[in-house]
């Protein structure tokens, strides 16, 4: 018995065709990638590696505080010390564009499936696709479309880790409580209205966790990216491979380490209310509240108004 | 098209799943609820019309279909069938931009847990309709302001709704359905998640507002005594019906079938009846200008110990007791004037049967009951009253009078002829 369907050569035919159709379009978007990568990796790599540690390490004192900062400096310090710290931030570049690009994808996909049975049901399955084929699948047609370099690497890591980016933001908004979204619609309340006051801001906490799953995913994604010559700490290991050379594999697979745990953490403070910028802010809320109650609670005291005081129970009555 | 009527609706029906019209055209040709194979019936044939400034009250067990019923009012879901108008202005068959004006400016809604926005001040929960509206800031934020310190909210209004109690937080959600303006009213469970204590005194802020403000209120309880305190009117729903809608004294006295009847079988009736539903007519009644001798026939052809005395247009002025009147006669006074009391007692007529027994007891006559011109209009006798309670006023006419107490002279007589010592401890105990 001998049964062989030819489904390589049907997808080849469809690369195949994909390639000679729609050249111009993976061109333009080879260009755009080199362009964004080229970009922030300029940001990272321009000033010098203390300037930039010592800018990151701030940021990670607004974002979660002083023993964050210090364990970022430290980290970074040692990526410095191990001479991958070029890598490194070619590597950041590469993570941040391929992040940035699935969660401009990943959320409004997430918004249109929670509000519509039909996408979600189809997404779904493409989803459980994309994630459970072998990550080094991606790279072949990827290395076909966009040729050797940065671009096959962006693509590949872009739809690898827009999975869950998906996924999460639609189970936050599908989460938001019923009645609240129905108070919504009963004061009569747009559709995209409900969205932007209610929904997002509801389900916040659960995109911020799908943003932060998109950056850890991208991170990994990236040293297989290395074998198509994405270079970054991927290209090291890569190479560390080939040659065994155990010295250079740990150098750039610890630096991978620590890169993981400086993007998570950051990403993971979002909205958490850690730090000192949430600090700050938290100051300024209540500050502002507390001179609106002021000015109304003194207003009420002017009028004479017959029920005041939450202090002495007087809008808590029997209640 | 009716002024008084707030919301008028017509043969709702309400199929989830597929193959809903051709439920509804089932249900119709009267195939049971349990037979429409895949769809499910949630509403069937709800048909009602609410007045101005009434609060209907719709009741129903879980499962029976009020939810449902009270998001079909403001299109929250869209009726299968049969049409909504509320204030002339059709919800059902309409477009999405006409029902969102619709919601805007004549339909507002109370949730059950609340559902306030929880990013959000007090203050800015409150003047969300007004927000949707398309008011001014400064004007909806004074607006919210007046309606937060109406419902006993001033002072909270930066706080977040997480920083409240429940009671509280159903508060800020009643004002910002008061906020919004809106003539009618939809409550959906709105104080079923609070302590009984909490509920109360909501229920009492409830019926305190609607008397100042005048809203029209469709609240939707499972609580049957909830239901009976705040209802003008009550639509009892079983299994997507509604199988009674009527005053909560029809409901009560009158139920539509047995389901309704033994639904209202624990309902405390006491506080649900008033002192009008049981009042028998007052017949020891006498004019202020009547002379004794008049009124001591009356009490004796009643063969009763003492009778109201009221003015010539019926309000009431006190009580007389034959005694005094007998004294009058006697001495030959035509003025019954000296012997009326005025403690008499009376209490108004929409008092609860509970508020009842207390004056009961102290009322030397029948408690009198005075409409709300003081004029008599009625009385209950203390056999009433226990026949009202135990769910059959009609026992009261048919109990058996007490024996009456052999005249005192033919007793005292008897025991002195019969054992002397036995006679001042007879005394005594009198």
């Amino acid at each position: 018995m001998d049964i062989r369907i030819p489904v390589g050569s049907w997808i080849k035919d469809f690369f195949d065709w994909l390639e000679d159709t729609f050249s111009w379009l993976f061109e333009a978007l080879r260009q755009l990638f080199i362009w964004m990568f080229d970009a922030v990796d300029w940001v990272f790599a321009t000033p010098p590696a203390l300037v930039v540690i010592a800018l990151v390490a701030a940021a990670a004192l607004l974002a979660r505080g002083w023993r964050f900062a210090l364990g970022s400096a430290i980290g970074l310090l040692f990526i410095m010390s191990v001479n991958q710290w070029d890598n490194a931030v070619d590597s950041l570049a590469l993570v941040l564009v391929a992040a940035f690009l699935a969660v401009v994808i990943s959320i409004p996909l997430g918004i249109w499936a929670a509000r519509n049975d039909t996408v979600s049901a189809v997404l779904k399955p493409v989803m459980d696709f994309l994630q459970t084929l072998p990550a080094f699948v991606y790279l072949v047609p990827a290395l076909g479309l966009f040729r050797i370099g940065v671009a096959p690497g962006i693509i590949a890591t872009l739809i690898f880790a827009m999975a869950p980016g998906v996924r999460l933001t639609e189970l936050g908004i599908r989460g938001v409580d019923k009645e609240v979204v129905e108070a919504g619609q009963a004061f009569g309340a747009h559709p995209r209205r409900i969205l932007r006051q209610i929904q997002i801001p509801l389900a916040m906490p659960s995109i911020m966790a799908g943003v932060n799953q998109i950056i850890m995913l991208s991170l990994s994604m990236v040293v297989i990216a290395g074998l198509v010559g994405a270079g970054g700490l991927g290209g090291d290991v890569a190479q560390a491979i080939s040659a065994l050379n155990v010295g250079l594999g740990f150098e750039a697979g610890l630096s991978v380490v620590v890169l993981a745990i400086l993007l998570d953490r950051f990403t993971a403070s979002f909205g958490k209310g850690l730090g000192l910028y949430s600090r700050w802010r938290r100051a300024a809320v209540a500050k502002k509240e507390a001179d609106e109650q002021a000015r109304f609670d003194a207003e009420l005291v002017e009028v004479g108004g017959p029920r005041r005081s939450p202090g002495a129970g007087g809008g808590g009555g029997s209640l | 098209m009716n002024d008084a009527i707030a919301l008028k609706a017509e043969g709702l029906y309400k199929v989830f799943g597929r193959n809903a019209e051709a439920a509804v055209d089932k249900l119709r040709a009267g195939t049971p609820r349990d037979q429409l194979g895949g769809a499910t019936a949630a509403v069937i044939d709800a048909s009602f019309e609410v007045m101005r400034g009434e609060i209907f009250v719709v009741m129903g067990l879980s499962g029976s279909g009020k939810s449902t019923l009270i998001r079909m009012l403001n299109g929250l879901h869209p009726a299968t069938t049969g049409s909504v108008e509320i204030g002339g202005e059709p919800i059902t068959a309409t477009s999405p931009k006409r029902l969102r004006e619709v919601r805007r400016t004549k339909v507002s809604m109370v949730f059950q847990h609340f559902a306030l926005l929880p990013h959000r001040t007090v203050i800015d929960n409150v003047a969300y309709g007004l927000e949707i509206q398309g008011m001014g800031r400064e004007e909806r934020i004074a607006r919210a302001r007046k309606v937060t310190e109406i419902v006993g909210l001033a002072g909270w209004e930066e706080k977040h709704p997480g920083e409240l109690s429940g009671g509280m937080q159903q508060r800020v959600g009643l004002a910002r359905a008061l906020a919004a303006d809106t003539e009618v009213l939809l409550m959906d469970e709105a104080f079923s998640a609070l302590d009984p204590l909490i509920r109360r005194g909501m229920q009492d802020q409830l019926l305190e507002l609607q008397t100042e403000l005048g809203k029209t209120i469709i609240f939707i309880t499972h609580d049957l005594n909830e239901a009976m305190y705040i209802g003008d009117r009550i639509a009892v729903m079983r299994d997507g019906r509604i199988v009674q809608i009527g005053t909560p004294e029809e409901i009560l006295t009158d139920p539509a079938n047995d389901y309704v009847e033994q639904f209202v079988q624990d309902v405390d009736r006491a506080k649900v009846l008033t002192a009008e539903s049981v009042m028998r007519p007052a017949r020891a009644v006498v004019h202020t200008g009547a002379g004794p001798r008049a009124a001591l026939t009356l009490m004796r052809d009643e063969q009763v110990a003492g009778a109201y005395v009221v003015n010539r247009d019926r309000s009431i002025v006190g009580w007389v007791r034959d005694r005094d009147v007998f004294d009058l006669v006697r001495k030959g006074s035509t003025d019954l004037t000296p012997a009326v009391k005025p403690d008499h007692g009376a209490v108004p007529a929409d008092t609860a049967l509970a508020d009842l027994f207390i004056p009961s007891l102290e009322a030397a006559l029948p408690l009198g009951v005075v409409d709300h011109r003081d004029r008599l209009v009625g009385v209950i006798p203390r056999v009433t009253l226990l026949a009202a309670l135990g769910g059959e006023p009609e026992a009261a006419a048919t109990a058996s009078p007490r024996p009456d107490p052999l005249p005192t002279e033919m007793v005292d007589q008897l025991l002195e002829s019969a054992v002397g010592a036995g006679a001042a401890d007879a005394k005594e105990a009198r």
